[in-house]
């Protein structure tokens, strides 16, 4: 079983320390939310996962290994990224982006071949994706980018996702197609999926466990039930809310209070 | 690991539109690879001197290993063929792929359509070198020329490399601002050696604005292994440069040595357009107007626009050359003019007929 660990994991840039201390663990078919407000360092997390960033402190590991020891093309094959508003090229088609997710698995002269372009197909049918294969980059809309960036990412076969912001700019119904499909994944294929959220209520009804970071630190982390409450929001966001079990599920619910009924 | 939930859906039985476009695009290649064939062979015949393409042929049929055919022509006429016009047409085909290729991989490394081979300062430091052979008192400046030129060249973005680098990384647009003003620079003592250089401005002149007419085979030998061997390298790393149009940090995730692949890109590319240029002076528009050519017609995927720009950029230049040295002859007209006369028409029609995004 693969696992993902975090020990007391410090990242910044430069000398600027973004997340201190981070310690938290995820296992396969689990679904991590990571919450917190604007600049709490959600993306940041994501670069150090995907070795973009070295860990000033700490380590992290993938099934008890140091990933500072894992070679970048293993790295792809373990960890795929989801990234918020990926700069995609235009010219190229959207299944050729997708044959992208390939790289990992192919070396310096191997070109894909037809289990490339089987997997690849798969994972289009998977999100969606396979209607608009032959078109170009810069005909797609906003959420056909992002159903193509995770195609790319389950073409990669990884034990872990990392999502960041998957649910910003998409209508209501994509965000919940989107992480219907995430934990879809997580679920069957026994897949790590860390996600990152600012809505509250995707993050309760979507994540098996959240962490709340705040200013780079863990605030708190525990099922949706034990971290989202009027007090830890009040405490990590500044804002007023009221939290009550959703009718259907029983998971905590936030709604917005505005000012003329606090 | 294989993705189980997916296994199950009911899938068409192949991709069967992608096999296909690739298939169309090998093809391009082997075309394109003929029509340079045919582009050599026809070109030969012309000139100042006109020779029939069946003589053409069968001087260039005589010269194959184990076959004895009978001169049945003159022998200036295989002079003119093997001696002056082939050496001139294979170091214009050359010089065409080398900078047609070197254009598509800077235009690829900076994600930027306007990147050409003289981006960061090749250009600038080929010309102050060679102006500095054209003034150094030396008798051998058949050789000292094209030296001081290469030299010239690696070393300007050898410099802009080394300013731009940031401990292990290199960003990419500090490399261009880099180049940009190393190039300003050295432009600048080059126009101040250019005024103070007297008789030889003429010759400075021909040679900044590109011209073949005093190729001969050891130019040729010369330059084969450089272009040659960067243009390989340059080859096999289309896959990853595909996937840094990405983004970088998205290649990174994607499992490229991004570092590794840009300094091993921009070393090829500049030793090929280092190359080209040290014999027959800067030649301009080809690796900026080839590749974006290429990329309109069959696409943006760097395993087929490099070859396919390879190919497309020898035969446009041989052709250039063709023109550049029968227009007005006797008199040559600079092979950089052409360039620009012939293509930007023809760039400007493509542009035109496909109305959409050109990068």
């Amino acid at each position: 079983m693969l696992y993902l660990r975090l020990e007391n994991v410090s990242l910044g840039y430069g000398k600027r320390t973004v997340l201190h201390n981070i310690s938290l663990e995820a296992k396969p078919g689990e679904m991590l939310g990571i919450i917190g407000p604007n600049g709490s360092g959600k993306s940041t997390l994501i670069k150090g996962i995907t070795r973009l960033l070295q860990p000033t402190s700490g380590q992290i590991f993938l099934d008890g290994r140091d990933i500072a020891n894992i070679r970048r093309q293993e790295l792809a094959r373990l960890v795929a990224v989801v990234p918020q508003n990926p700069a995609l090229p235009e010219l190229f088609t959207a299944l050729e982006v997708v044959l992208m997710g390939r790289t990992p698995h192919l070396g310096l002269l191997r070109y894909e071949g037809e289990k490339d372009l089987a997997t690849v197909q798969k994972t289009m049918e998977a999100t969606h994706t396979l209607d608009f294969a032959e078109r170009r980059v810069a005909e797609l809309s906003g959420g056909e980018r992002q159903r193509l960036t995770i195609a790319r990412a389950l073409a990669q076969e990884p034990k872990i996702i990392l999502m960041d912001e998957p649910t910003a700019n998409l209508d209501i119904n994509y965000q919940v197609e989107t992480l219907d499909l995430a934990r879809q994944l997580c679920r069957k294929q026994d897949l790590i999926v860390v996600v990152t959220l600012h809505d509250l209520n995707l993050a309760s009804q979507y994540c098996d466990r959240l962490v709340m970071l705040s200013d780079g630190r863990v605030h708190c982390q525990g099922i949706p039930k034990e971290v989202l409450n009027t007090q830890t929001i009040r405490e990590v966001y500044g804002a007023e809310v009221y939290v009550y079990p959703h009718p259907i599920n029983g998971l905590p619910a936030t709604l917005i209070v505005s000012d003329k009924d606090r | 690991m294989a993705l189980e939930l997916l296994k199950n859906a009911t899938l068409p039985k192949k991709a069967t539109i992608y096999p296909i476009r690739w298939r169309s695009r090998v093809y391009a290649i082997a075309g394109l690879a003929i029509l340079l064939g045919i582009t050599v062979i026809v070109t030969l015949a012309i000139g100042s001197t006109h020779i029939p393409f069946d003589t053409v042929w069968h001087v260039l049929f005589a010269k194959l290993p184990f076959t004895h055919a009978e001169p049945t022509w003159a022998s200036t006429v295989e002079t003119i063929i093997l001696d002056i016009r082939l050496p001139r047409l294979i170091l214009a085909g050359m010089v065409g792929a080398a900078l047609a290729v070197a254009g598509a991989t800077y235009q690829g490394l900076f994600r930027n359509p306007l990147a050409d081979p003289y981006l960061i300062g090749v250009s600038q430091g080929a010309a102050l070198g060679a102006v500095i052979g054209f003034m150094l008192p030396i008798s051998w400046q058949a050789a000292s020329i094209p030296l001081l030129a290469f030299t010239g060249a690696i070393l300007a973005v050898a410099i802009v490399y080394s300013i731009a680098r940031v401990g292990k990384t290199l960003p990419m647009t500090t490399l261009i601002l880099a180049g940009v003003a190393l190039g300003a620079f050295l432009a600048a003592i080059t126009s101040y050696l250019m005024i103070a250089s007297g008789d030889k401005l003429h010759g400075i002149i021909s040679w900044l604005l590109g011209t073949f007419s005093l190729t001969n085979w050891w130019q040729v030998t010369m330059v084969a292994p450089y272009i040659f061997v960067g243009t390989i390298i340059i080859w096999l790393h289309a896959r990853p440069l595909n996937v840094m149009q990405l983004d970088e940090e998205q290649a990174q995730q994607l499992g490229i040595n991004v570092e590794r692949v840009k300094l091993i890109l921009l070393g090829a590319a500049t030793m090929i357009t280092a190359a080209a240029v040290c014999f027959c002076g800067i030649i301009g528009f080809v690796g900026i107007i080839i590749p974006h050519a290429v990329r309109l017609i069959w696409g943006p995927d760097h395993r087929f626009l490099l070859p396919l720009a390879t190919f497309a950029g020898a035969i446009f230049l041989i052709l250039a050359d063709t023109a550049a040295r029968t227009m007005l002859a006797p008199t040559e007209i600079p092979v950089g003019a052409i360039t620009a006369f012939l293509g930007a028409p023809f760039f400007l029609y493509l542009l035109r007929k496909r109305k959409r995004a050109v990068f």
